[in-house]
């Protein structure tokens, strides 16, 4: 076995591992541990295909701000999440039954899987030369400039619908306002009493 | 890339506008611009669409065959920005009433049609997925606009969980094709898939990528969002639901399997030839027991949907043009039909309980005429446009030696008709009850009238849209 097998079948395992134990964590920031595990494993994956770029995104990205975002989230958020686990134990002979028979029948595909005698071909077709940014560059803003746009068109929805779901506008509540804080002088803010000795107000 | 840019012109100018339509709306009087803004989409989607119905022609690819702009997407098109265009205005008074016409409805309902476009002009994996994410997601906000409604978030909220399943099946069904093939262009799907034994793994691919693509087109057994998503969501909306996206759904469907799969015809048929049985019967059954008028209507549109999938099923040309045919027809009733439920009110407030019409037809025999034309047309009642696009798909399947499909076909158009006919019967013959008032809306009364018209007035020659949709589909299957 060479070492890159070896590296392989680890980081696949890790990844897998990962993956079921976020799913089955009786602790939900363990859940969000495990699932930095599994984008770890990933991210090594991508380093093995030799896509280091992806590697590097997604350890950045998912594990740098997505995943310490989930643990914010889950700290923050007041769900019983017990009680959903018991929810999900009610269901979990007929998931049980379906995710066998799932993986059987990928067992099956994947046991006697064909690629078309042109896939190699089409593969490389679009494959650019040089370094992997290099190459992402080319492809994100030149073959797929549309897919790019539309993404961003995606995202665009996404913040809106955010703000129509969430935004409300409130009239009872204080806001700061400078140029009146600004104007304030003494004569308006206080009251000087002139209060007498020994008689009080 | 000019050349290209060119070809998705009329995709550009609506996210450009879209985009516009969204500053103007947050920098001048928010919400106070929405009825103005509700009304300018819906004229710049209409002309959009007679612009490309007047100067389409020939078959263009853009972007390395990543969008495809020939005669059927144009069709498809044509009908998805016309029928939500009219839509659009069609609801603008009810949910002005109701104080949630908010500025960024007919935003996003203008992105979600720049979506639309692009699912039907998809020529590749990613851009498929790009353009049914985008539609969805604005679907999903809309569905939930009325945000003090449970119901109503319920509904966005079902159908955004179920909608991301869905596009998980969808995508796990792309990546099993793109491993087979090593690529994401359906022309290259086609060339990889052949003509001989289909491998098991894109066997796989495929059957994921129709469950997603079922689920879109809310058939059986992918159909379970689409009631409580019609009751839940507000009226206006429901309506869109029913016309614009179903074409759009049903444009992509036949886009994918003919242009990537073309050549798997034996594979993929008997599957949508299932999805339409149980569809069509589901369909006609379940809406029996419904007094919701809004449920029955997405049960119908269930069973519509098995109609129109008879036409897919046949893997034909003509199956394709039916199938399209059956759409457009579809929609014009809908579009009657729903003019009609957002009329029905009673001091004020909206009712959509079907026992409400008891006696209607004594009360406004105008109205209920129309709406006895739409029902019978729904029901596929012979005089009318319904039966014709019935006809339509039902031809098609026997040419495609699908004579059990027609034939199970036509026992749920049987049990089917039952529910229409109903209605038809409490607005004639009900009992006594609480009468409803009808909105006086110039607008809800012409399109109901007028969709009534086109179902009777139709039979003449279908208004050519057979030769049409036939045309369309030829560019599609070859």
């Amino acid at each position: 076995m060479t070492v890159t097998a070896l590296a392989f079948y680890l980081f696949a395992l890790s990844t897998l591992v990962g993956g079921l134990f976020t799913v089955i964590g009786r602790n939900p920031v363990h859940s969000v541990l495990w699932l930095i595990l599994t984008f770890l494993s990933a991210a090594g994956l991508f380093v093995l295909l030799g896509a280091e770029f992806v590697a590097m995104l997604l350890i950045i990205v998912y594990v740098g701000a997505v995943a310490v975002l989930f643990l914010f989230v889950v700290m923050m958020l007041d769900v019983d999440f017990a009680a959903l686990k018991a929810e999900m134990a009610r269901y979990m002979p007929l998931a049980l039954l379906i995710g066998v028979i799932l993986l059987m029948q990928f067992g099956l595909a994947y046991g006697s899987w064909e690629t078309s005698a042109m896939a190699e071909a089409n593969r490389l077709a679009v494959a650019p030369e040089g370094q992997n940014t290099q190459g992402l560059g080319l492809l994100i803003y030149d073959q797929y400039f549309l897919i790019f746009q539309l993404a961003g068109l995606i995202l665009l929805v996404a913040m809106i619908g955010a703000i129509v779901l969430t935004l409300r506008h409130r009239t009872d509540i204080k806001r700061q306002n400078v140029l009146e804080q600004m104007w304030r002088d003494p004569a308006q803010a206080m009251e000087l009493k002139d209060v007498k000795p020994g008689q009080g107000l | 890339m000019s050349a290209d840019l060119n070809i998705i012109l009329p995709e550009i100018l609506l996210s450009v506008f879209a985009m516009l339509a969204l500053l103007v709306g947050v920098y001048t009087g928010k919400d106070r611009t929405a009825p103005a803004l509700t009304w300018i989409t819906a004229g710049v989607m209409a002309l959009i669409g007679l612009w490309m119905a007047l100067t389409g022609e020939g078959t263009n690819a853009a972007f390395g065959g990543m969008f495809l702009d020939d005669a059927f997407a144009r069709f498809a098109k044509v009908t998805l920005l016309l029928s939500g265009a009219v839509v659009l205005v069609m609801g603008q008074e009810y949910m002005e009433r109701r104080n949630i016409l908010r500025f960024e409805y007919p935003v996003l309902v203008a992105l979600s049609a720049v979506g639309m476009m692009m699912m039907v002009s998809a020529g590749d994996l990613i851009a498929l997925y790009m353009g049914l994410e985008l539609q969805s997601l604005a679907l999903y906000v809309v569905a939930s606009l009325r945000r003090d409604s449970v119901r109503s978030t319920e509904a966005g909220l079902k159908y955004f969980v179920l909608g991301a399943l869905s596009s998980g099946l969808l995508l796990y069904g792309s990546s099993l094709v793109y491993g087979f093939a090593g690529t994401t262009l359906f022309s290259g799907i086609v060339a990889a898939a052949g003509e001989g034994q289909t491998a098991l793994g894109l066997l796989f691919g495929i059957v994921f990528m129709l469950a997603g693509l079922a689920f879109k087109v809310s058939a059986v057994p992918f159909h379970m969002w689409t009631p409580d998503v019609y009751e839940g969501a507000p009226t206006p909306i429901t309506a869109f639901f029913a016309t614009a996206p179903k074409v759009a759904a049903m444009g992509l469907f036949a886009r994918v399997m003919h242009d990537a799969f073309g050549g798997l015809v034996a594979d993929w048929q008997q599957i949508v030839a299932l999805l339409s049985v149980l569809s069509m019967f589901l369909g006609a059954i379940a809406a029996i027991g419904q007094t919701n008028i809004k449920r029955l209507m997405a049960y119908s549109s269930i069973a519509h949907m098995g109609y129109a999938l008879i036409g897919l099923a046949a893997g034909t040309e003509q199956g394709v043009g039916a199938m399209l045919t059956y759409m457009a027809i579809y929609v014009t009733m809908n579009v009657g039909t729903f003019a009609f439920i957002l009329s029905m009110q009673r001091e004020g407030e909206p009712v959509t309980d079907i026992s409400a019409l008891n006696l209607y037809a004594k009360q406004d025999p105008a109205r209920a005429l129309a709406m006895l034309v739409l029902l019978f047309s729904l029901a596929g009642v012979p005089p009318m446009m319904g039966f014709f696009a019935k006809l339509g798909v039902w031809q098609a399947g026997i040419a495609a030696d699908l004579v059990w499909l027609v034939a199970l076909s036509a026992v749920a158009s049987a049990i089917g008709a039952y529910y229409y006919l109903r209605i038809v019967f409490f607005m004639y013959f009900g009992q006594e009850g609480v009468q409803i008032d009808t909105a006086r809306s110039p607008l809800l009364w012409g399109l109901l009238m007028g969709s009534a018209a086109v179902m009777v007035l139709g039979i003449v020659n279908l208004f050519g849209i057979d030769g049409i949709a036939q045309a369309a589909a030829a560019s599609l299957v070859n």
